[in-house]
């Protein structure tokens, strides 16, 4: 049986689930230059709302069309509550701190937030398949793929062609620009650097609640899902070089196609793989595939 | 951080401390016996991190280490029927030791972001590996350690011996750390911090400084790993976790890194928050560690130990 075509699938697939949740994170460093630890507790709850909107909405339909806006639902609402609220409360007195402080503020919204999670919605699983089983399989070399896996590709692809949009072609994306080349001097011409701040942080946290939501229905959403999702985004980010959204791309397709061989060949190293490859990228090039090496000051 | 067990002040304080916990056993219960051990325990972990926080390094791996050294006890106690104290905690350290100075090459080479990230890559690594190979490390379930003595003898009450032998330890842990700060090497790490071009001018070495903290770092990092795991009797995966790591570099803040006693201060203060968060809120534990982080960051972010005013270091001011 011919493995390459399945371990690219799977690859890819991987790396599309892995996209949404990296390039939030990037693109949160690239604006605020925090490592946001509490990335993968956005992207639970992202999972929660959407699975909780389509139990709550679509009970008698779950295998309908209405599921998929609702989900999109779920991230919007997401983006637009907490995020601002974070980023309001705590971040904004973290920024120009030491990068220790600016790290364990995040640690410390981590912490919160996977309790918060319990507290709102309990510890027993949510399961919402039906968005999952609608879509159907198709069979390829011999093994039957969830259709599900190529609508989760797709809104990965779009999803990163957006914000390629927003930052290249809007008005908002050229001040974001602004901001990360030199945050004084954007001040100085009249941007409104703190709100920049604020709508760049809504934005990462969109994405990361969009890929919860999306991926609620391929998987039981449980307590913890957050806390290992975040060290494998900041591997792929790594990979990439921080700040870039490109590079984050980039180390998602080599992350999950390394991992998806690895399955497939090699299934106890699965994990050590991609942390391996961090190791060997950062190692070849200390900045990651894209990063910008950062000059000394003397 | 300055040399406080070795200026004068510091080093009767350092004494004084040492007594009144060498007397708690005498008065408290054994379970706040056995929790002041772990903090002490894993204040020698915490002091690692702060030997690298001085040089503006976080060690978001430092787990690593931890659990390091806890499987080394780990794996001596179960594949070689040994719970000899005196051959495992030297071996653990050793251990130790040797995997920071080649992971210490490696990482020399890095700094801020990066530094932190390449940290809990490899720390990652180890917890991968860990919970994989069942048949090596017991999986995910991890390891029991049975039969610790302390010199061939089996204590009867191995409590509160390991309370006394944790205590030594760490007391000997700081003294070599507060010795190293205050030598040209612990003195060059704290300037990598402001200015490593100009240490290069000087004629030093700026990696040179940042790798001899970083071994020293990871052999007490494993000591204190393995006296956790003769204390606590269990090894698993999850104490290389980043999670725990992430609780290190918290303790680290919360101490301070104001001297080599401040970590301590910091362990004994987070065990006792962690312990009653856990009795009075069982849902909500994170929740209240996370609000308890944040004040401290607000309201305090030079840790507790600034809040013995007599003891104060004083830290030179860090130039623009």
């Amino acid at each position: 049986m011919n493995l390459l075509p399945i371990i690219l699938i799977d690859g890819i697939t991987f790396a599309s689930w892995l996209f949404l949740v990296s390039a939030g994170i990037t693109f949160i460093f690239g604006v605020l230059r925090i490592l946001n630890v509490a990335h993968g507790s956005l992207y639970a709850i992202g999972a929660y709302l959407g699975a909780s909107f389509v139990l709550q909405l679509a009970t008698e339909q779950q295998r309908s069309w209405i599921t998929i806006p609702l989900l999109l639902l779920a991230a919007v609402v997401v983006a637009l509550t907490l995020g601002p609220l974070i980023e309001r409360l705590f971040l904004r007195r973290a920024y120009g701190q030491d990068e220790v402080i600016a790290l364990l503020t995040t640690f410390a919204l981590f912490l919160i937030l996977e309790d918060v999670v319990r507290l709102i919605w309990g510890i027993a699983p949510y399961i919402i398949d039906g968005p999952f089983r609608m879509w159907g399989r198709t069979r390829v070399a011999g093994i039957a793929f969830a259709n599900y896996s190529f609508l989760l590709t797709a809104i990965s692809i779009l999803a990163g062609l957006m914000l390629w949009l927003v930052i290249h072609h809007t008005s908002f994306g050229r001040q974001v620009t602004c901001v990360i080349s030199d945050r004084e001097m954007a001040n100085a011409l009249g941007i409104n650097v703190p709100r920049i701040d604020l709508m760049a942080f809504a934005l990462g946290t969109f994405l990361a609640a969009l890929g919860g939501a999306f991926t609620a229905p391929t998987m039981s959403v449980e307590p913890g899902m957050g806390v290992s999702v975040i060290v494998l985004a900041f591997a792929v980010v790594a990979i990439g070089g921080l700040g870039s959204i490109g590079g984050a791309a980039l180390g998602c397709i080599i992350v999950g196609v390394a991992r998806a061989a690895a399955v497939h060949l090699f299934p106890e190293i699965e994990l050590f793989v991609i942390y391996a490859l961090m190791v060997a990228v950062l190692l070849w090039r200390p900045q990651g595939l894209f990063g910008e090496i950062e000059l000394r000051k003397i | 951080m300055s040399a406080t067990a070795t200026n004068p002040a510091g080093r009767i304080a350092a004494i004084a401390a040492l007594a009144v916990l060498a007397a708690l056993p005498l008065i408290l219960s054994d379970w706040i016996v056995f929790l002041i051990a772990l903090a002490l325990a894993k204040g020698a972990v915490v002091l690692g991190v702060v030997l690298l926080l001085r040089a503006g390094l976080i060690s978001f791996g430092h787990a690593l280490y931890f659990a390091a050294g806890a499987y080394t006890v780990g794996f001596l106690a179960n594949k070689f029927d040994i719970g000899e104290a005196l051959v495992g905690l030297p071996l653990a350290t050793a251990i130790s030791a040797a995997v920071a100075a080649t992971l210490g090459l490696l990482l020399a080479r890095f700094r801020g972001i990066y530094f932190a990230m390449l940290s809990l890559a490899l720390s990652m690594i180890l917890y991968t590996a860990l919970a994989k190979f069942y048949d090596f490390s017991g999986g995910t379930d991890g390891l029991s350690i049975r039969g610790f003595t302390l010199a061939g003898v089996a204590p009867g009450n191995p409590g509160l011996v390991q309370y006394y032998l944790i205590l030594a330890l760490t007391a000997v842990v700081a003294f070599v750390c507060a010795r190293f700060v205050a030598s040209p090497t612990g003195y060059l790490t704290q300037a990598v911090r402001y200015n490593e071009i100009r240490i290069e001018y000087l004629g030093a070495s700026a990696s040179h400084a940042i790798w001899s903290s970083y071994v020293l770092s990871g052999a007490i990092s494993g000591l204190g790993g393995a006296l956790v795991a003769y204390l606590v009797g269990h090894v698993s995966p999850d104490f290389s976790y980043w999670v725990y790591s992430g609780d290190f570099v918290f303790v680290a803040v919360l101490g301070g890194t104001g001297s080599v006693l401040a970590p301590f201060v910091g362990s004994i203060a987070f065990e006792f928050v962690k312990n009653y968060a856990v009795k009075f809120s069982p849902h909500t534990w994170q929740l209240t560690l996370g609000v308890f982080l944040l004040l401290v960051i607000y309201f305090q972010p030079q840790g507790l130990w600034q809040l013995i005013p007599h003891l104060r270091a004083r830290q030179p001011e860090a130039p623009p």
